[in-house]
């Protein structure tokens, strides 16, 4: 993945650039897998990799290939990537260990999830209780943040066309 | 890419079994990993793959344009109304309980209607996005 994202990069060519994108995706969504979160590996192989990649390549059909010279030198953002990447690093060593039964997050309200959702929703998968139930709220808002996005790119590109007539 | 027979035979085999794969993502979504949101987006891959195999054309006669627009709304209404379905049924605002005759059965309905409205409003904003790329290439000449 590291070497995908070097590449990435380094790469003035936009096409190879997507095209490692969705290299990139089918990656992250193998480490989904590995890490037994088969529901956001699916959204990642098919948003990540397949229907974005789509977009993308659209996109540089309207935009042509290869990548403008950049105006400034690139040494002011990549102190600052390397400094952000620096706090986060700082901040990942006050983490609880890697699968740990005991942090925080697993002692709340996960248990109850685990062990109360089939008696009370009737659903195996322990995902879609939460998801839909549970914090159906929360999934509401998705839902709505998704429309309002569709609704803006319409908006948006939907006004450039009658313009153009 | 319309003139290539193995992209067309392939194409043919594969968008009926995509197709069937998201209702079986969304209906299976209670017991194997899946739901709304995965199924709504491989339906709009299928799609996304019919119509770059077979030209944008035969992706419109697929999924109208009209009709997608209008799934995009109706997902979030059918989500919503299942909220106020709750309401009119004496719960709270997403009180799946009162939906069915007990509440374990109400919660499956509840659920069943949550996620097929995600899955609307999902795969219509995705093809919709992808019809508006990919056709702004299409009127370039009158600009």
């Amino acid at each position: 993945m590291a070497v995908t994202v070097f590449a990435m990069a380094l790469q003035r060519n936009l096409f190879s650039a997507v095209v490692l994108f969705g290299l990139y995706s089918f990656f992250m969504a193998t480490v989904l897998v590995a890490l037994d979160a088969v529901d956001v590996a699916m959204t990642e192989a098919a948003v990540g990799a397949g229907v974005s990649t789509v977009l993308l390549l659209g996109a540089l059909y309207l935009v042509g290939g290869t990548e403008a010279k950049p105006l400034h030198r690139p040494l002011i953002p990549l102190t600052l990537a390397i400094a952000v990447g620096v706090v986060l690093a700082y901040g990942m060593q006050g983490l609880p260990a890697f699968s740990d039964a005991q942090a925080p997050i697993h002692t709340h309200v996960a248990p109850r999830y685990l062990q109360e959702s089939m008696k009370e929703t009737g659903v195996p998968n322990v995902v879609t209780a939460v998801l839909a139930s549970y914090r159906g709220y929360d999934t509401l808002g998705e839902t709505v943040v998704v429309f309002t996005a569709g609704a803006g790119v319409i908006a948006l590109l939907r006004r450039r066309r009658k313009d153009a007539k | 890419m319309r003139n290539d027979i193995i992209l067309r035979v392939i194409a043919k085999i594969f968008v009926p079994f995509m197709l069937v794969f998201a209702l079986y993502v969304q209906f299976h979504g209670d017991f194997g990993p899946g739901g709304g949101f995965q199924a709504g987006v491989i339906a709009a891959a299928a799609i996304v793959f019919y119509a770059l195999i077979f030209g944008l054309d035969a992706g419109h006669r697929l999924a109208p344009e009209w009709i997608v627009e209008k799934m995009i709304a109706a997902g979030v209404l059918v989500y919503a109304g299942t909220g106020f379905a709750g309401i009119f049924l004496g719960g709270n605002y997403l009180d799946y309980f009162v939906l069915g005759a007990d509440p374990v059965s109400g919660q499956h309905r509840g659920i069943f209607w949550v996620e097929a409205g995600v899955a609307l409003t999902v795969s219509g904003v995705m093809l919709k996005l992808f019809y508006m790329f990919t056709g702004r290439g299409r009127e370039p000449e009158d600009a």
